[in-house]
């Protein structure tokens, strides 16, 4: 079958420094049924009418490989992102109360001169140096310390975290074995990761700081069991971390590629704020959500009907780049009007961290843009990680003639 | 800067509060309370906010990244057509649709003289902030302009009402004797709040409606002066509102509804009782099936009682009387419009019929003042004041007044509306009204959390969403593919045991109703229609 085969192109890691000519090829079936019988859907209108379609499931409990593996096992349930209404919803607004609106609008905002001080002192890291691995020196610290210290997790704790967090991520490429294996490492990792949170959260309750679990754990009004909240804190550990890295990576290097973008963020400081977006749709960091949905029903959509029990891939890189919806697709364009991009997925389970993913890389690329004098990229493309499905390169190299200084004021919102 | 956002769009996904969180708030989990002059410095925060909008709902007045206002036409024409040569277009009524219209007009590339007016003097402004964050203080009466996308090139005539329109002469008449010509009209002219009946209750102070921004400062400045009970007469969007916001800012307030729930009128009386049960949760004495029979003033004109028809005589300072629009039609007496108290009746193409139910090609409608037939309603006549409704149509009226006849579109967009009461959201999408039956298809009741689906002979006509706007778009698609009606299983957050009730739909009596036609002539080139005067 001709469609399978471009699927199975798209997660072949041969592909993985361009795989936008394979999603166009992808997209001539939007809704594509796959030889293991699952469906991969890959059309803007399709992507986003699923993504806020209640007879598609995110409970990976509807997936029976999954069910029975989680049935055997002891690991801690699943995270809110996989699962539905009403225990999602719930869990959801319960973590929400200590991160955004309604109950904490002001947590992010509050974090930018700190998030800046952060980048600030990354690039500063870069003087007398003319060569640095932007993924290593930059990308991965900068959201690290920020979930860290968000979330209450102690910096030190990093290389511990860090390797659950890639066996996590492992656990979510569908190159890297069957459903059932896979649920099985993931579970594995869920339960050292559980205990190393519950660690956390019982120092949390004894010695509160001013971090997000501790405000949480000392919430009454927080309904949520303790498993629970071990998941969910997992989580956004994991989420924090495994993912802006790839966008402001991908940022970088799509600007080195767009030297006049690049040019004009050293003159329009707002730029950086739809380029971001941009970003988003054009080198997404999620770019799959491979084998999570299920459908409840028989579902109509694209001329062919997703069975019931059927479960579902969605390629949201590959909807972003629908010439249906986006004019010009191919086209990296910082001014583009009218980005509903996928970046961030859509419906109910629409990324929880988004607006600290957009703060930092915001702030990041605007920097990085001021102050690195004459960027350019030492190999292009770079070496890109394994996973499909979360994307971004594992180097990137980049040389400059020069650190300029921060500068002494900046123009800050409340300027 | 300014600031509107599009809440027909809006699914609360909560990305504006977190990114500008002085300038957007939610209550709740999904009403948005907004300012819409926000201070310069936050403007950088308001530009990341617009641009993380996963639905693109907040139109910011487009500002060059350097701070220069953006340059306006020449626009390219949306379908790469070019428009067809009009020589002078004019718009009556500058608020909402004729705003959206104007603008349109620009951005296909309409280049001819163009003509706003309005009887108000002041640019257009926004609405539904006026019951919202306008009562409870947060934004300012006069501070509720709505941001220009682009500064368009027209002939502004504000404080002007028009008072006739001679359609062989093709020209508006105004207050001041002018007379306007033009090519192509647009009828703009909306609705006004309907009055208490009774005129000398009506002047008392303390008498209330709302609907201007001069009729919001008048009422914001009374609340704030904290009088005593505040009366509310009628339980439509409006009332609950208004209502909301004194139960906000602690006081005390009687509601009463002729009808039997809140809401019931344009939901239905099933889920006008949970519309029941959040106003009374939030302490508010609502009064269904019970009017007000008289409100007596004291020696100096000060409203002091009202006396209600469950036989009670309640002591109030503030009574508001929210019952509904009346159409802002008289200016069009004698035209030869189809104009009436049900508005200016159109086709699904904007264009206004005459008396004679004969299409006009160069007068068109657009907003609350316009009554068009819809397909997907059995080709009933709609007459709709949503907000949403109002852009989507001028923009369709828009296109169609400068494009050829094969290229006009028809106005089949679903109705959509939004509402923010008691913390809570409350949006809907399709004709709720056009409805036998309804189930809550998904999440709790208890919790105030909810889609309530409805359904007419076995069809989805409409589906309401209270702080579950998300889902709305499932099935906005489900009625326009006529979908059957009960929703079927299989669904996430599907409560147990699907129960269909009777959707509890008031009577309607169709708004033309009373319409008195005396038809005269014999042969088809004489048959004529005469609209008599209503008395
Ligand atoms: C308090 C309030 C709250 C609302 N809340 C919501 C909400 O939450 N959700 C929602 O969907 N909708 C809401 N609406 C409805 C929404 O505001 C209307 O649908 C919208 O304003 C319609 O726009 P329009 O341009 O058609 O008419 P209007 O806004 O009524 O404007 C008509 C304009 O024409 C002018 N005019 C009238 N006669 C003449 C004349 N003879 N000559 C010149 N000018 C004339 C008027 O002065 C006015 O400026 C609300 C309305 C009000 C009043």
């Amino acid at each position: 079958m001709a469609e399978a085969g471009v699927y199975e192109q798209i997660l072949d890691y041969a592909n993985r420094a361009d795989p936008y000519p394979l999603y166009a090829e992808l997209r001539r079936t939007p809704v594509a049924r796959q030889s293991d019988g699952s469906y991969v859907v890959s059309g803007y209108r399709e992507i986003v009418a699923l993504l806020h379609d209640p007879r598609v499931s995110s409970d990976v409990r509807n997936i029976p490989e999954i069910a029975a593996e989680q049935e055997a096992g002891t690991a801690l349930p699943s995270s809110f992102i996989r699962l539905d209404p009403p225990e999602h919803d719930r869990i959801r607004s319960m973590m929400m109360r200590h991160f955004g609106p309604p109950h904490s609008p002001g947590r992010v905002d509050d974090l930018e001169p700190r998030m800046l001080r952060i980048v600030t002192d990354l690039i500063d890291g870069f003087a007398g140096r003319t060569r640095v691995d932007i993924v290593e020196d930059f990308a991965y610290p900068l959201p690290v310390t920020v979930i860290c210290e968000l979330l209450g997790v102690p910096r030190e704790d990093e290389p511990r975290f860090h390797r659950w967090s890639q066996a996590i991520i492992e656990t979510i490429d569908p190159t890297t074995g069957t459903v059932a294996e896979r649920e099985r490492r993931n579970m594995e990792v869920r339960t050292e990761l559980g205990t190393y949170m519950k660690e956390l959260v019982d120092a949390h309750r004894r010695r509160p700081g001013d971090d997000l679990l501790s405000a949480i754990v000392t919430d009454p009004a927080v309904d949520l069991r303790l498993e629970e909240l071990l998941s969910a804190a997992a989580t956004l550990l994991v989420a924090g971390h495994e993912t802006t890295v790839n966008l402001v990576t991908n940022g970088l290097l799509t600007l080195l590629r767009n030297p006049r973008v690049l040019d004009r963020l050293r003159h329009e400081p707002d730029l950086v704020i739809g380029t971001v977006e941009e970003l988003l749709r054009f080198e997404p960091p999620v770019q799959l959500l491979s084998l999570r949905r299920s459908a409840l029903a028989d579902i109509d959509i694209a001329g062919t009907t997703i069975p019931k029990g059927a479960i579902i891939s969605l390629a949201l890189a590959a909807g972003s780049r629908d010439p249906a919806r986006f004019p010009d697709p191919d086209r990296f364009d910082p001014d583009r009007q009218d980005n509903q991009h996928l970046g961030f997925g859509s419906g109910i389970h629409y990324c929880f961290g988004a607006p600290l993913a957009r703060l930092e890389t915001q702030l990041a690329l605007g920097e990085l843009a001021r102050r690195l004098v004459n960027p350019r990229l030492a190999a292009d493309p770079p070496p890109y990680r394994p996973n499909p499905g979360l994307r971004g390169p594992r180097h990137l190299y980049v040389e400059f003639d020069d650190v300029l200084p921060a500068q002494a004021i900046r123009a800050s919102p409340t300027g | 800067m300014r600031v509107v956002v599009d809440l027909t769009r809006c699914e609360g996904y909560g990305q504006c509060a977190f990114l500008a969180p002085e300038v957007f708030a939610m209550r709740r989990s999904e009403a948005l309370m907004y300012e819409l002059h926000p201070a310069d410095s936050e403007r950088t925060r308001v530009l990341r906010a617009a641009a993380a909008c996963p639905v693109q709902a907040l139109v910011v007045d487009q500002v060059h990244t350097l701070g220069r206002p953006a340059k306006a036409a020449p626009l390219k024409p949306a379908n790469g057509k070019r428009p067809v040569e009009v020589g002078r277009i004019v718009i009556v009524g500058a608020s909402l649709a004729g705003l959206r219209a104007a603008a349109t007009l620009r951005r296909e590339g309409y280049a001819g003289s163009l003509t706003l007016i309005s009887a108000e003097p002041y640019e257009p402004y926004d609405r539904p902030p006026l019951s919202k964050q306008v009562l409870t203080g947060q934004v300012a009466a006069d501070d509720t302009a709505l941001p220009r996308r682009a500064e368009f090139e027209a002939e502004w005539l504000l404080g002007q009402a028009a008072t006739g329109l001679d359609l062989a002469a093709r020209q508006v008449h105004l207050a001041d004797g002018r007379k306007v010509d033009f090519d192509r009209l647009l009828i703009a002219t909306g609705a006004r709040a309907r009055p208490w009946p009774n005129a000398a209750e009506a002047a008392l102070d303390g008498v209330f409606v709302l609907r201007t921004n001069e009729d919001a400062a008048r009422l914001r400045e009374r609340l704030t002066a904290r009088p005593g009970r505040v009366l509310i007469i009628g339980a439509g969007f409006t009332g609950s509102e208004i209502a909301s916001v004194c139960r906000e800012l602690g006081l005390d307030v009687t509601v009463t509804e002729r009808g039997k729930a809140p809401l019931a009128g344009a939901l239905g009386g099933t889920i006008g009782a949970i519309a029941a049960d959040l106003q009374r949760d939030h302490g508010v004495d609502l009064r269904c099936g019970v009017t007000v029979e008289a409100l007596e003033g004291d020696g100096d004109g000060r409203l002091r009682r009202a006396r209600l028809s469950d036989g009670t005589t309640l002591d109030v300072d503030v009574a508001v009387a929210a019952l509904g629009a009346e159409r802002n039609v008289e200016w069009l007496e004698g035209s030869g419009l189809a104009a009436g108290v049900w508005g200016v009746a159109c086709d699904a193409g904007c264009r206004a019929f005459d008396v004679n139910a004969l299409v006009t090609d160069n007068v068109f409608v657009a907003g609350d003042v316009a009554r068009f037939p819809h397909p997907v309603y059995e080709y009933q006549f709609l007459s709709l004041e949503h907000w949403g409704n109002a852009v989507t149509q001028a923009q369709v009226a828009a296109h169609n007044m400068i494009s050829a006849e094969s290229d006009r579109w028809p106005h089949v967009s679903l109705p959509v509306f939004w509402s923010a009461q008691f913390g809570t959201n409350i949006k809907s999408v399709g004709v709720p009204t056009f409805a036998d039956e309804v189930v809550i298809a998904q999440g709790s009741v208890a919790e105030r959390r909810f889609v309530a689906v409805y359904g007419n002979r076995g069809r989805i006509t409409a589906a309401v969403a209270f702080d579950q706007a998300m889902w709305l778009d499932f099935y906005q698609a489900q009625i326009e593919r006529a979908a059957p009606f009960p929703p079927g299983p299989g669904m996430v957050g599907r409560p147990d045991g699907l129960q269909v009730m009777p959707a509890d739909v008031p009577q309607r009596i169709s708004p033309a109703y009373g319409a008195t036609v005396v038809l005269t002539g014999h042969n088809p080139d004489e048959r004529r229609v005469t609209l008599q005067r209503r008395h």
